[in-house]
C-alpha cells in the first residue's frame, strides 16, 4: 500500500488534540495518585513517566498505520497490537519508576499492587488509540479511491464527449475536394469560392472542437458554410430555411450539435427521396429551453431499413445523456413524408454555462 | 465506337468525368444519369459498353442497380468511400476510382477498362454478379418498376430455374441470381439455407415435423410447409439451438 498522504492542516489539528488529551489524561493519573496518599512530586513524576511513554507507544501506532492499514481482522490486529504494546510498555514503566524511587518502600508496594489496573486502563486506552487512528485512515483511504474513482469518470465522459463532437464525415472532405476539381477546369472562379468556403468551415470545426458551449448564432453561421458547401455539390436537389425567433439568437447549445443533425437530415433526405430536398431549421425560446428542429423529407415505404442504422442520431442522444443526464431531449417524429427531429436544450440561468 | 453512360447524383461528379473523356475519341457518352433508377433505364434503353457508376445514390445504392442488369457491362466505380473497394472488385469492377481522382489515375482506369474488355471477350461466360457483405434489403424488378424489399418482408428464396423467387406476404418476385449468391449475401443468423432450393427467414418457422426418411418439414407462420432436408436440419438446430 502506498504511503497515505496527510493534509497538513489535518496534521496540526491531530497534534493538538493528542497533546492536550495526554496533558488531560496527566493531570487526572496525578489527582488519582494523591487520592492514594501520594506525594505530589511522586504523583507527578509517575504520571510523567507513565503517560509520557503510553502517549509514545500510541503515536508509534497511528505512524505505524500510514504503512500498514490492516483490511481483514481489523478487530483482531486491535486488540493483539494494543495487548502487546501495553505489555511492553507496563514492563517498562515498572522498571524506570522503581529505578527512580529505589529506596521508597511505600511507593514501590503501591505500584505493585496497582500494576494490574494500570494495565487495564492503559490497555483501553491503546485499544481506542488503535481503534480510532485505524477508523480515520479507513475513511481517509475510502475518501481518496471515491475521489480517484470520481476522477477517472470525469476523465472518460470528457473523452467521449470529445469523440462524439468530431463527427466530421470524411467522405464530406472528399467529396467537396471532387467538386472543387471539377470547377478548376470549368468555372475557376466559382473554384476559388468554394475553396474559401470549405476553409472557413473546416476552420470554424477546429474552433469548436476544443470548446463545449456556443450560442446559437454562431453555431448557425457554421451550419450556413456546410449548408452552402453542399448546395454546390448536388445542386437544384438541394435546398435549406433557417428560421430562428429574434430571442433565441444568443441562446447557448453544445458545439457541434447541430451540425451532425443537420448532416443526418441532407444524408437522409438526399439518399432516401428523388427529387427536390428541402431541409427546414427552425429555433425558438421554450420557457427555459432552446428548442431546434431540423425538417427533411422522407419516404415512409423505405426508411424501414434506415432504422438504427447509425445515421448519426444515437451519438447525439447520447451526447445529450452525458451533458444534462436526460434522455427526453431528442425526439424524433414522422409524419407521411416529413422526417423531423426536434431537440431541446436546458439553459442554466446562473450563466455558469461555460464548463 | 463504344458507348459509355455515368450515374452519379452529383452534377460536378458526373461533369468531371465528362471533361476527363473528352479526349477520348472512340467512346460516346450516350447520357448522364442522376440516380440508379434512371441509369437502370438508360442501359436498357442504349445497351452501353461501359458506365461510370457512383455508389452512394438516391432509394437504391450502384451496388443494387447493377445487380438488377442482366448482362452488365464494364463498369468504373468512383466514390469517396474507400471501404467499398473490395466489394467493387467482387462485382467485377474495371477499376475502382476513389474522388477526387487526378486525370493520370482517370487515364489509367480507361487502359484497365480497354484489358478487362479485350480479357472478357474471350471468356466464355459472364461471371455471376456477388457481392460479400450482408444486405439489409433485397431490390427487384418487378414489372418493369423497382422494387425494395427489407429484408424482415422476406419469408422465404426458393430456387427456380435461372431465376430465384423471392416469397413475401404481398407476393413473390424473380430475381435473375443463383441461391449461392442469396446464401451468401443474406444474415446468415437469420436467414437459413434449408434445402437445396430453400432459404428460410428463420423468424418465421412456428414448427418442424418429421417427414419421411432422414428429412423434415418446416411450417411457417403463413401456412407454408418447406422441405428440410438433413444437411439444413443440423443447420437449424445449431442456428436456432435446439
Amino acid at each position: 500500500m502506498p504511503e497515505q498522504i496527510i493534509k497538513k492542516e489535518d496534521k496540526k489539528r491531530i497534534a493538538i488534540i493528542f497533546i492536550v488529551w495526554w496533558l488531560v489524561w496527566g493531570s487526572i493519573h496525578t489527582g488519582v495518585l494523591q487520592f492514594f496518599n501520594i506525594t505530589y512530586s511522586h504523583a507527578l513524576t509517575d504520571a510523567a513517566v507513565s503517560c509520557s511513554m503510553l502517549a509514545a507507544a500510541c503515536l508509534f501506532i497511528i505512524n505505524n498505520m500510514r504503512y500498514y492499514l490492516p483490511k481483514k481482522e481489523k478487530y483482531l490486529y486491535v486488540i493483539v497490537i494494543s495487548f502487546a504494546l501495553t505489555a511492553i510498555w507496563l514492563a517498562l514503566d515498572r522498571g524506570i519508576l522503581r529505578s527512580i524511587y529505589k529506596r521508597d518502600e511505600a511507593y514501590l508496594q503501591f505500584l505493585n499492587q496497582s500494576l494490574v489496573i494500570r494495565y487495564m486502563i492503559a490497555f483501553l486506552m491503546m485499544a481506542c488509540n488503535t481503534l480510532l487512528s485505524l477508523t480515520w485512515y479507513t475513511q481517509k483511504e475510502q475518501a481518496e479511491e471515491s475521489e480517484r474513482r470520481a476522477d477517472t469518470e470525469r476523465l472518460a465522459r470528457e473523452a467521449e464527449l470529445n469523440k462524439l463532437r468530431q463527427q466530421l464525415q470524411p467522405h464530406f472532405l472528399f467529396n467537396s475536394l471532387n467538386s472543387i476539381s471539377a470547377l478548376t477546369g470549368q468555372q475557376p472562379e466559382k473554384a476559388r469560392h468554394m475553396i474559401q468556403q470549405l476553409s472557413d468551415f473546416l476552420r470554424g470545426t477546429l474552433r469548436n472542437e476544443g470548446q463545449q458551449w456556443a450560442t446559437l448564432q454562431s453555431e448557425i453561421d457554421h451550419l450556413q458554410l456546410y449548408l452552402d458547401i453542399e448546395k454546390v455539390r448536388f445542386g437544384y436537389r438541394l435546398q435549406s430555411v433557417i428560421r430562428c425567433d429574434e430571442n433565441a439568437w444568443q441562446l447557448q447549445l453544445p458545439a457541434m450539435l447541430l451540425q451532425p443533425l443537420v448532416e443526418n437530415a441532407i444524408k437522409f433526405g438526399l439518399y432516401d427521396t428523388i427529387g427536390e430536398v428541402e431541409i427546414l431549421i427552425a429555433a425558438k425560446r421554450v420557457e427555459e429551453m432552446l428548442e431546434v428542429t431540423v425538417q427533411n423529407p422522407y419516404d415512409e415505404s423505405t426508411a424501414m431499413q434506415i432504422k438504427g442504422t447509425g445515421f448519426g442520431l444515437a451519438s447525439i442522444r447520447r451526447r445529450l445523456f452525458l451533458l444534462f443526464g436526460r434522455q427526453d431531449l431528442l425526439q424524433i417524429n414522422k409524419a407521411a413524408e416529413k422526417f423531423m427531429v426536434t431537440l431541446h436544450v436546458p439553459q442554466r440561468t446562473t450563466g455558469n454555462n461555460k464548463q | 465506337m463504344m458507348k459509355a453512360i455515368i450515374i452519379d447524383d452529383e452534377p460536378l461528379a458526373r461533369s468531371i468525368i465528362k471533361e476527363y473523356l473528352q479526349p477520348y475519341t472512340a467512346i460516346e457518352l450516350v447520357e448522364e444519369c442522376n440516380d440508379g433508377f434512371e441509369g437502370l433505364k438508360a442501359i436498357q434503353q442504349h445497351q452501353p459498353d461501359l458506365i461510370f457508376l457512383d455508389i452512394q445514390m438516391p432509394k437504391i445504392n450502384g451496388f443494387e442497380m447493377l445487380e438488377l442488369v442482366d448482362n452488365p457491362p464494364l463498369v468504373i466505380f468512383t466514390t469517396a468511400f474507400e471501404e467499398y473497394a473490395i466489394k467493387a472488385f467482387d462485382a467485377h469492377a474495371a477499376d475502382y476510382l476513389l474522388k477526387p481522382f487526378s486525370k493520370e489515375r482517370f487515364d489509367k482506369a480507361m487502359q484497365k477498362m480497354m484489358l478487362h474488355k479485350a480479357n472478357m471477350a474471350q471468356a466464355v461466360t459472364t461471371t455471376a454478379l456477388e457481392t460479400s457483405a450482408p444486405a439489409n434489403r433485397i431490390v427487384v424488378k418487378d414489372n418493369g418498376k423497382i422494387r425494395i424489399i427489407p429484408l424482415p418482408q422476406v419469408q422465404y428464396v426458393e430456387a427456380a430455374d435461372d431465376y430465384v423467387k423471392i416469397v413475401t406476404a404481398d407476393g413473390h418476385y424473380l430475381k435473375k441470381k443463383t441461391m449461392q449468391f442469396f446464401e451468401d449475401s443474406l444474415p446468415q443468423q437469420e436467414f437459413i439455407r434449408i434445402h437445396r432450393s430453400y432459404i428460410v427467414n428463420a423468424q418465421l418457422i412456428t414448427r418442424i415435423t418429421p417427414y419421411e426418411k432422414d428429412s423434415h418439414l418446416a411450417l411457417l407462420t403463413n401456412g407454408a410447409q418447406l422441405p428440410v432436408s438433413k444437411t439444413g436440419y443440423i443447420k437449424l438446430k445449431t442456428i436456432l439451438g435446439i
